[in-house]
């Protein structure tokens, strides 16, 4: 009963939130950052997403995704939005990387990716570009994923780390202001996955998160774990009704 | 140094005004073991290895010693960068690309970059306008100098100067 | 990792017109600055050399160095009096090499 209540509780802490007028991370870049974002031709993003296009129709190793999906522009379409999501034959909450790697293996007999591979992050972000403009909305009133949820809202508020810092503090308390040199932004996973100019390379969701533990001098989470799964959903939730960017630039 | 800060190109004069300084201010080989400026260019007694090559000696080696003329080359770059690994750069030159009169290389240099080559072009008269665009790593704050030859011979030059503010949570 | 290339150009373009050519290509460019987890340096391996050749001609060329960052993008502008062939071709550090073949037609 009281479990029932917290999860009732928390689930209205995060409509309430979405409410407020909420940034994208595009916003507090500068304007030539934005203007590499725009710029399909110049994203360095598009080279996976060209990669994952290619991936999308390739046969060499059996069965290609064309083959259940058809042409990504219409399958795709607002999928990478819907993420993470209940998996009924897993009886757990994925994300689309998870996802991926589910239908590898149940349906191509292909061995999962890692989440930094470039071939995971190139078939990633081309079916993120589906997604370009189409609202985030992952399926937040899914009871299945009730508990998850609940999950990852505690992470987010949880002050972690040997620096003992939550989330919250920084990017609810402080979004808008400075750390160091950088811009706080609200840390709204709009444009996943991301070409990060401080990596010089595309990477997921994971890997920006994973960044955070290690700033702050927390235990890691491994990526596709369902713990972090639970933060992503907890993200993406509190994000609901921003439009994906489809895959993007991020200082 | 002052000289170049003040001076919008690189004029011979300063050149061998600044190589004489950069002896005499050389970090690398302590005073006592100074015999003349060759020792400048030996191995210093800490084994820290030669003077760093300054960014003159660099600029010297793609324009052979010729004079500079400041003008004409136009640097383009955001003035604060969000992050010093990708920064959008332009260098254009304001000369004709006539079969007979046009720009044939651009070198771009960093004055405090670990290297100060950045990149250099060459160009012809099938591209109607001198201007490149690429994309370039800076370790800091600093100037940017870019260097244009034309086809007659001689060398132009502009430069221009860039604030780098560093992530401050650097992951690695 | 096979490289992957973004050509963005005018495939049809105006006798005498001026167009724009920008490339990218996927490649660390590994400075040989920076360190690895066990403090050694990691070795350079960069792309060195650009040129851009039609039918035959050069028409733009670049060295790259360490600055330049990571998946190297090149923009620059061309004019055409005949349709032909544009041969890109990228050399780097280990013998790296990548050629990229496109037809222009000129109208």
């Amino acid at each position: 009963m009281i479990a029932v209540l917290l999860v009732g509780l928390c689930a209205v802490d995060v409509v309430a939130q979405s409410d407020k007028p909420r940034r994208s991370g595009f916003d507090f870049m500068s304007a030539a950052t934005q203007a590499l974002q725009r710029d399909d031709e110049q994203n360095p993003v598009m080279l996976w997403v060209k990669d994952g296009a290619r991936r999308w129709n390739d046969v060499s190793a059996g069965f290609a995704c064309a083959g259940c999906h058809g042409e990504a522009q219409q399958s795709m379409r607002g999928v990478a939005a819907r993420y993470p999501a209940w998996d009924e034959q897993l009886g757990a909450p994925v994300n689309l990387q998870r996802r991926i790697n589910l239908c590898r293996e149940r349906h191509q007999q292909q061995p999962p990716l890692g989440s930094e591979d470039d071939a995971m992050l190139a078939l990633e972000s081309f079916v993120a570009l589906q997604s370009r403009g189409v609202p985030i909305a992952p399926p937040a009133a899914d009871p299945r994923l009730a508990a998850a949820l609940e999950r990852g809202s505690q992470m987010y508020s949880s002050r972690i780390g040997q620096l003992a810092l939550s989330c919250a503090q920084c990017h609810d308390q402080l979004a808008g202001g400075r750390l160091g040199g950088s811009a706080i932004p609200e840390g709204h996973p709009t444009a996943y996955p991301i070409y990060r100019l401080q990596w010089q390379s595309a990477g997921s969701l994971a890997r920006r998160l994973r960044g955070c533990f290690r700033g702050v001098r927390a235990e890691q989470l491994a990526p596709m774990s369902s713990e972090m799964i639970a933060l992503e959903l907890f993200l993406a939730v509190r994000a609901a009704g921003m439009p994906h960017e489809g895959p993007g630039v991020r200082p | 140094m002052k000289e170049q800060s003040q001076q919008p190109g690189v004029s011979a004069d300063s050149v061998s005004r600044r190589r004489l300084l950069g002896v005499t201010l050389g970090a690398v080989v302590p005073a006592g073991l100074m015999a003349g400026p060759a020792a400048a260019t030996t191995v210093s007694a800490s084994g820290a290895g030669d003077a760093a090559p300054s960014l003159d000696a660099a600029i010297r080696a793609f324009t052979g010693g010729a004079p500079v003329r400041a003008g004409k080359v136009r640097v383009a770059i955001a003035p604060l960068v969000d992050n010093g690994n990708t920064v959008p750069l332009s260098v254009s030159v304001d000369h004709p690309m006539r079969p007979d009169d046009h720009v044939t290389a651009i070198a771009v240099f960093s004055e405090r970059n670990p290297q100060h080559e950045v990149a250099s072009f060459g160009l012809g008269p099938r591209n109607p306008v001198a201007k490149v665009s690429t994309r370039i790593r800076l370790a800091t704050s600093q100037k940017m100098v870019a260097v244009a030859r034309l086809s007659d011979g001689t060398y132009w030059s502009g430069e221009i100067d860039v604030i780098v503010t560093l992530a401050a949570c650097i992951e690695d | 990792m096979s490289a992957r290339t973004l050509i963005d150009m005018p495939r049809r373009v105006r006798r005498g017109e001026a167009f724009e050519i920008r490339a990218m290509i996927g490649h660390p460019m590994e400075t040989g600055y920076r360190r690895g987890a066990d403090g050694d340096r990691l070795p350079r391996d960069i792309l060195t050399e650009f040129g851009c050749v039609f039918d035959g001609e050069p028409v733009f060329s670049a060295k790259l160095y360490p600055a330049i960052s990571a998946n190297p993008f090149l923009s620059f502008s061309m004019t055409a009096d005949r349709s032909g062939e544009l041969v890109f071709r990228w050399r780097g550090d280990r013998g790296f090499s990548h050629t990229e073949r496109v037809n222009l037609v000129v109208e």
